[in-house]
């Protein structure tokens, strides 16, 4: 089990009176304290971690949300916010001593303006949710984690999610406009709005990807954009990972950036296609889809100029996709990767670290490498345009070694992906899961900095603790 | 003024170390190309970021550029056009508008979050930037974000110090995400509108499936600052490989003809066109005192009829509408209007020029409410808690 700061006793003591008191302030059924009840809030998406919060508040306005923190913050409680519970790193791992502030509850949107390309919506609607209400007017909203059928607004900007097609669109920072948020002492803030670019410190992009360290967000501006007429996906298969690579590298050299750019490498391209029956080539060691969007005409360009990109490449198979249907059947392999490997695997691991595209190969040579010295198997999907690697660590958690051994190879992994100039995480967050990690990539000097940030905005650390920021946490 | 002028980093360092030990408040600059905007400093030594000069790493096929703060946004754009490549931020050139000759920086376009017309489509200069070294108050190099085009950890330092204006931390170094030059460019321009239905226009281009990369509406007045316009009108940019634009111009002109008629405007005529907007050329000859406003963009025409009927300001509109370009009296009473009619918008400000009595006297951008303002102590405390990098060039007082 992962460090966590000690449970306060004085909160435990106070249990009753604490819950007595969020439940003079919500309804009584936003007020969960019943073991079998707050069962199902005990871990996230990262599921080898669980714990048991004090109690769950359900607020369904931000004036629920503000009244709870204000008494919260009296009361000198922890808080951990969490929309639908899909973190990848732990991010809504509740602690012993903390109440869990679960945004699902506000799910409406609020407002669609289509002429000015922006919808209000409250944080716990779903990613996807905010894409089907428009999707009559051909509208979208752009970032698209793994999870968007399940994951809430409100937690994509707390992690700054990313997707598949970030590599056009951007992230979650690069989407918002504006943010209404309820600070560690209750008092609600309007940030942005319908506008662009505020003047004064950039209070959106700091929120964005806080982790719930500085403030709980229920509102959010997003921008939404027009629909290309059409998109269209293929297939290149190679012989080796890092022609795959040097492949990569010529597409993005000559000027074209596709919407989507995706690699998965044998035990990756295997497992995906004994789930998704995409059509995979199993004889290849990489697997490049590459997805492109505009008029039929101008996907055949497009598509027409990456093809023979490839075939400079030597590539064992290009398939061009000749419907929306093949091209659905494509991204099924895709999406479906984690479920494909969960079938192979007991328990996986799921990393998430960046690299500079030019040391592909070597990175994926030494995930390799290590993979035989742990004695563990090792799927590689990632988003190649970009770099962001999502190496799939296979292993057994009834086995308490074999979960070490994980834990220490994706340690290794992120560390390896921090020195060839990359990062620990580009898009699932720190969480708990990379918090003892963050002295690779930063100073201690960089890390206070980040912490005096954090006090501004939380001077007493009741916000979403013992994540991000390793124990212990005050040195500043 | 004592100026100092350090070659490198660790010169930055010990300047700051210096002015932190002896509790003196440092003028930060690049080579001061925006000095005229926002409130003046009080300070008597200036610190420059110029001398940090040069491209450290560029790796054109993994779109990403650094160079140190001083390097100049000219250098900039002449390394990343000899690999077909721009900075995607379309940062602005305001030269002209603040009436300085000064070469602008990377650095002061960072932290000025300085972004042209592109912004509509592809994002602020904050948007792309992904990496930064900076000094803070007391001296301290720091990094954050990095080299990679993706990257969640820890807090994103890079969003709060762009923009920041040298309030928090002196830049020294920037990691930029760069993009191919498009191959063709062209403008459609639909001509003699007035801003409500121009505006519909250009809403119209925004919400096609067709990838416009800017909109702007110049008003006749106006007209004849911008190359290639005769009167009153609205201006979509398209920029993507020939074929695209080719087809794209053509759908867009159809699509646009209901609102009056359309012509479009080849690759030499577009980049003209779009450099004054950029640099906001149709109001660097005005008199008196230029603001930025930024509103929802139906709501842009409202402002500026409001503050044209008021006090006779000239104006033009950049971001689909939502950018307010204005030029009106120097008093406070314009700025004042100005203010509530952002405000009454749901908007923004910035008193981008101005004689320094007034930017000394008025808020030169919105103040905060009570909790965000207190939070904002507290983080500019975070960073430098003597208060001495560039003292008062946001607000008052902070």
């Amino acid at each position: 089990m992962i460090a966590q700061l000690p449970p306060r006793q004085d909160v435990l003591a106070r249990r009753e009176p604490i819950v007595a008191g969020l439940r003079r302030l919500l309804p009584p059924d936003a007020v969960i304290a019943e073991a079998e009840l707050l069962k199902p809030y005990e871990t996230d998406g990262m599921s080898c971690h669980r714990q048991v919060p004090l109690a769950v508040a359900l607020p369904a306005t931000t004036a629920e949300v503000a009244a709870v923190m204000a008494f919260l913050h009296r009361e000198g409680v922890c808080v951990v916010p969490r929309g639908a519970g899909t973190s990848l790193s732990g991010g809504a791992l509740p602690m012993g001593d903390a109440v869990v502030v679960g945004l699902m509850r506000m799910n409406r949107i609020l407002e669609i303006d289509y002429a000015d390309r922006l919808a209000v919506v409250q944080a716990g609607v779903t990613n996807l949710g905010i894409t089907h209400a428009m999707a009559g007017e051909g509208f979208f909203y752009a970032p698209d984690p793994s999870s968007q059928l399940a994951c809430m607004i409100g937690g994509n900007v707390a992690m700054n999610s990313g997707g598949a097609h970030c590599l056009r669109y951007g992230v979650t920072t690069n989407n918002l406009l504006g943010l209404k948020l309820v600070t560690v002492e209750g008092e609600v803030v309007d940030i942005g709005g319908g506008h662009l670019d505020a003047a004064g410190y950039d209070w959106l992009g700091l929120l964005t990807g806080s982790e719930g360290q500085l403030a709980i967000v229920t509102e959010v501006t997003v921008r939404i954009l027009r629909a290309a007429e059409g998109a269209r996906a293929m297939l290149a298969a190679f012989r080796a990972n890092d022609v795959a690579g040097a492949c990569v590298a010529a597409i993005i050299a000559s000027g074209i950036i596709p919407v989507a750019l995706e690699f998965m490498d044998r035990p990756a391209i295997h497992a995906c296609e004994a789930f998704a029956h995409a059509g995979y080539p199993l004889d290849a060691e990489a697997l490049l889809i590459i997805e492109v969007e505009g008029s039929a005409a101008e996907q055949d360009e497009m598509l027409g100029r990456i093809r023979e990109i490839c075939l400079r490449h030597d590539p064992i198979s290009l398939k061009i996709s000749a419907s929306a249907e093949e091209s659905a059947a494509i991204w099924k392999g895709r999406k479906g990767a984690f479920g494909a490997v969960g079938r192979i695997s007991p328990d996986y691991l799921c990393m998430d670290g960046v690299i500079p595209t030019s040391r592909l190969a070597e990175v994926l040579r030494r995930i390799g490498e290590m993979s035989t010295s742990y004695g563990l198997q090792v799927a590689n999907i990632f988003h190649a345009g970009d770099g962001n690697l999502h190496p799939l660590i296979m292993f057994d958690a009834n086995d308490a070694d074999s979960f070490r051994r994980a834990e220490a190879f994706g340690a290794e992994i992120l560390t390896f992906c921090v020195e060839v100039g990359g990062c620990l995480t580009g898009e699932h967050g720190v969480g708990v899961e990379k918090r003892d990690l963050m002295g690779v990539q930063f100073t201690t000097t960089e890390l206070d900095q980040q912490r005096r940030v954090k006090s501004a905005f939380d001077p007493g650390w009741l916000l979403n603790p013992s994540k991000v920021f390793p124990l212990p946490v005050l040195s500043a | 003024m004592l100026l100092d002028a350090p070659a490198d980093e660790a010169g930055v360092a010990a300047a700051v170390r210096a002015a932190w030990a002896a509790g003196e408040p440092l003028l930060v600059l690049g080579n001061g190309s925006k000095r005229a905007m926002l409130r003046p400093v009080q300070a008597a030594r200036t610190l420059s970021a110029g001398a940090l000069t040069g491209i450290t790493l560029y790796s054109p096929q993994e779109l990403i550029l650094s160079a140190r703060a001083g390097t100049t946004v000219a250098a900039l754009h002449a390394a990343v056009a000899a690999k077909g490549q721009q900075i995607t931020a379309e940062i602005p050139d305001f030269s002209a508008l603040l009436k300085n000759s000064a070469a602008p920086t990377l650095g002061g376009a960072v932290a000025a979050n300085l972004s042209g017309p592109r912004r509509v489509a592809w994002g602020a200069m904050r948007d792309h930037v992904l990496g930064l070294r900076a000094v803070n108050g007391t001296g301290e190099i720091i990094r954050t974000g990095g080299r990679v085009l993706k990257n969640v950890t820890g807090l994103d330092l890079c969003k709060l110090l762009t923009g920041s204006h040298g309030t928090l931390a002196v830049l020294t170094e920037i990691t930029l995400k760069v993009l191919p030059v498009p191959e063709r460019r062209a403008t459609l321009v639909v001509r003699g509108l007035d801003a409500v239905r121009g505006v519909a226009a250009l809403a119209a281009a925004l919400g096609s499936p067709y990838g416009v990369s800017a909109a702007a509406y110049v008003p006749a007045v106006l007209a004849h600052r911008v190359p290639g316009l005769a009167g009153a009108a609205a201006l979509v940019r398209l920029e993507d490989f020939s074929s695209f634009v080719a087809y794209r111009s053509e759908r867009l002109r159809a699509e646009l003809a209901a609102f009056g008629p359309v012509e479009v405007l080849d690759e030499a005529a577009t980049l003209a066109a779009w450099a004054a907007v950029r640099d906001a050329l149709p109001l660097a000859g005005e008199e008196g005192a230029i603001w930025r406003v930024s509103v929802r963009p139906s709501a842009g025409p409202g402002v500026a009829a409001a503050l044209e009927q008021a006090f006779g300001t000239r104006w033009f509109l950049d971001w689909g509408g939502g950018l307010v370009w204005i030029a009106g009296p120097a008093t406070a009473a314009a700025h004042d209007a100005v203010c509530a009619a952002a405000r009454a918008a749901g908007g923004t400000w910035l008193l981008m020029r101005a004689p320094e009595a007034l930017r000394a006297a008025v808020a030169v951008i919105p103040p905060e409410p009570a909790p965000l303002a207190a939070i904002a102590r507290r983080v500019k405390a975070a960073f430098d808690p003597k208060g001495i990098l560039n003292p008062g060039r946001l607000r008052a007082g902070a």
